[in-house]
């Protein structure tokens, strides 16, 4: 494989609440992910799992309780404070430096449209970790060739399929070499026979040991890939354990009851 | 495709004869053929009382077209226009990011500056900025409400060209950030979480990621100021200053050969115009790049391929083939 293999990634998330004017949509969510494994969330829609996403790598800053990435707060650094400590919000350049650790795959993909699929790879490793263009670009080759896309380099993104798009989308994510892959329905967008690309890439990286987050509705997916599901309902965790557990004996009557609808 | 007929073969092609055997007939266009006999004629009536009514004077416009002092005067015009729409959207830009920024305090400046600036009619912005000199006789440069390190005359610094251009420029870059700020917003919200995900600095996310996209939005409204700048850089005569409109003015003032001289002036601005208008349509192609599936062709392409298609309708019949 590539020399792009992302480190190990502990991520742990403690009572997160969050709302939007004045509505709570996550309500105390505790969920811890081991490095180099893959926790599948599950959940209707409305449940909260965009939004835990998002505050995960503090794209939305939660209102209470914390995230931390290998045992280090996101988006705050502790100091200590007349005997006691504080937590002081960072500022946002290293709140960006920070954010580098997550790449972050949207169900709308999201690609630059004015950039060539190459030059979306390119951009972040060069203008957000300064790394020389010549290095990045060879390495970024390397990623679209990972992704089955190593011919349309030079391809738009409006001149790509919508599974091609989302596969430069992954290939973006993993040039910033981050420690935690987060999927927010990747395959949500796309065609029923585009959906297998994209699985596949995401299940080979899952064999390389990449710890990763996904949102997603199929099933199939998380019972060959996943170490661990999450299933949420009304922002609440109502229930995780082995896919085995979750999927075929769940236990609340809510988990069965979407289980039985989706599947 | 096989035919499903298999009877011998007439001199005339029998029904089942394959589809791309047979000969194409274009479809005709009778309307369009008439709608231009009578374009065409309408035309040539006004070519006809141009040329024929001797009031037009051709032989003045002639002789003035070229004249020292009108070529000075446009290029005087080019130079107020260039001036201001650099200056203009060069402070829209700054008064646009102002304006969508998180500090309520530059969104409060910035939303003032707009107000002011577009209240205030040109005319008047452009007297105020020339009579400055009256309300300060001299402009300090030094430390705020401390003591000054250089001071000038306002006279020396605020000339005739200095408060046109100062005028021309404010007054531009409150239209200016409006159309950079709806611009701005015309970018769709993932392109900036999808920068902010992959920790792009915030300057490089606007101007790498966001301005670029905007770009298409700004571009044929940013032009359509430019050519109004063109012509509404006329408006500067009240200053007395050497533009195109002021020259001419001053010429047939002396002459009183008017209708020529407005003619004259008419055609340098049609000149100006069609410039920037062919430079937009490179510059916009060079901003589509990524937002159509395939670029639209250039003029002179499209002018080939359409002398190609009538060219072939005058030849020799083709097949289906192209
Ligand atoms: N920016 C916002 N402003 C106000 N409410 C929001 C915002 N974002 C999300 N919400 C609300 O928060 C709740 C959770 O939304 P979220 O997007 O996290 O759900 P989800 O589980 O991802 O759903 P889906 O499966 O449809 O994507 C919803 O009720 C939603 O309406
Ligand atoms: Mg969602």
């Amino acid at each position: 494989m590539t020399a792009v293999e992302a480190r190990p990634g502990r991520v742990e998330v403690h009572g997160v609440h969050k709302s939007y004017a004045g509505v709570e949509v996550l309500h105390g969510v505790d969920l811890v992910v081991e490095p180099g494994t893959v926790t599948v969330v599950l959940g209707p829609s409305g449940s909260g799992k965009s939004t835990l996403l998002r505050s995960i790598n503090h794209l939305e800053k939660a209102d209470r309780g914390f995230i931390a990435l290998d045992g280090e707060l996101v988006g705050y650094r502790r100091k200590p404070h007349r005997g006691t400590d504080r937590l002081h919000e960072l500022p946002e350049k290293e709140l960006l430096r920070q954010r580098t650790r997550f790449g972050f795959v949207f169900q709308s993909f999201n690609l630059f449209p004015h950039l060539t699929a190459l030059d979306n790879v390119v951009e972040a490793p060069v203008s957000a970790q300064g790394r020389p263009r010549a290095e990045v670009e060879a390495e970024a080759r390397e990623l679209l060739a990972r992704v089955g896309l190593a011919d349309r380099a030079d391809a738009h993104p409006r001149q790509l399929s919508g599974g091609q798009q989302q596969r430069v989308a992954i290939a973006r994510a993993l040039a910033m070499r981050p420690a935690v892959l987060l999927f927010d329905e990747p395959t949500s967008a796309l065609d029923p026979e585009l959906v297998g690309e994209v699985l596949e890439v995401i299940t080979d990286l899952a064999r390389t040991g990449t710890t990763m987050i996904v949102v997603t509705h199929e099933i199939g997916f998380a019972r060959e890939v996943a170490d661990q599901v999450v299933f949420m309902d009304a922002g609440r965790v109502v229930e995780q354990g082995p896919p085995e557990q979750v999927l075929d004996d769940p236990q609340h009557d809510r988990t069965r009851a979407f289980l039985a609808r989706v599947l | 495709m096989t035919t499903l007929d298999t009877r011998p073969a007439s001199t005339a092609p029998p029904a089942g004869t394959p589809f791309d055997q047979l000969e194409v007939v274009p479809a005709r266009h009778p309307g369009r053929w008439v709608a231009t006999a009578a374009v065409v004629v309408l035309l040539a009536m006004v070519v006809n009382s141009l040329v024929t009514n001797p009031r037009w004077e051709w032989d003045v416009v002639g002789a003035y077209l070229t004249e020292e002092s009108i070529v000075r005067g446009v290029l005087t015009t080019i130079e107020l226009t260039a001036i201001t729409a650099v200056v203009g959207f060069a402070l829209g830009t700054v008064l646009a990011l102002m304006r969508l920024s998180r500090s309520p305090l530059l969104r409060a400046v910035s939303w003032g500056y707009t107000w002011v600036f577009r209240s205030v009619p040109l005319i008047l912005q452009l007297l105020l900025w020339y009579n400055l000199a009256y309300l300060y006789q001299h402009l300090d440069l030094g430390i705020p409400f401390g003591p000054s390190f250089v001071s000038v005359p306002t006279l020396s610094l605020i000339d005739k060209f200095g408060a046109a251009v100062l005028g021309l420029g404010l007054h531009q870059a409150a239209y200016s950030a409006e159309i950079v700020r709806a611009g701005i917003l015309s970018v769709d919200q993932g392109q900036h979480e999808a920068a902010a995900s992959l920790g792009i600095p915030r300057r490089r996310q606007t101007t790498g990621i966001v301005l670029p996209q905007a770009m298409r939005t700004i571009v044929p409204t940013a032009v359509n100021e430019v050519i109004g700048l063109f012509k509404g850089t006329s408006i500067v005569y009240v200053l007395a200053l050497g533009e195109l409109f002021y020259t001419v003015s001053v010429i047939y003032g002396r002459t009183q050969r008017v209708l020529p001289m407005l003619v004259v002036a008419a055609i340098w601005y049609v000149v100006l115009t069609t410039v920037v208008t062919v430079v937009q349509y490179h510059v916009e192609r060079h901003y589509s790049r990524g937002a159509l599936r395939t670029l639209p062709p250039t003029p002179l392409q499209r002018v080939r391929s359409e002398l190609g298609d009538v060219l072939a309708r005058f030849g020799a019949p083709r097949g289906a083939t192209r």
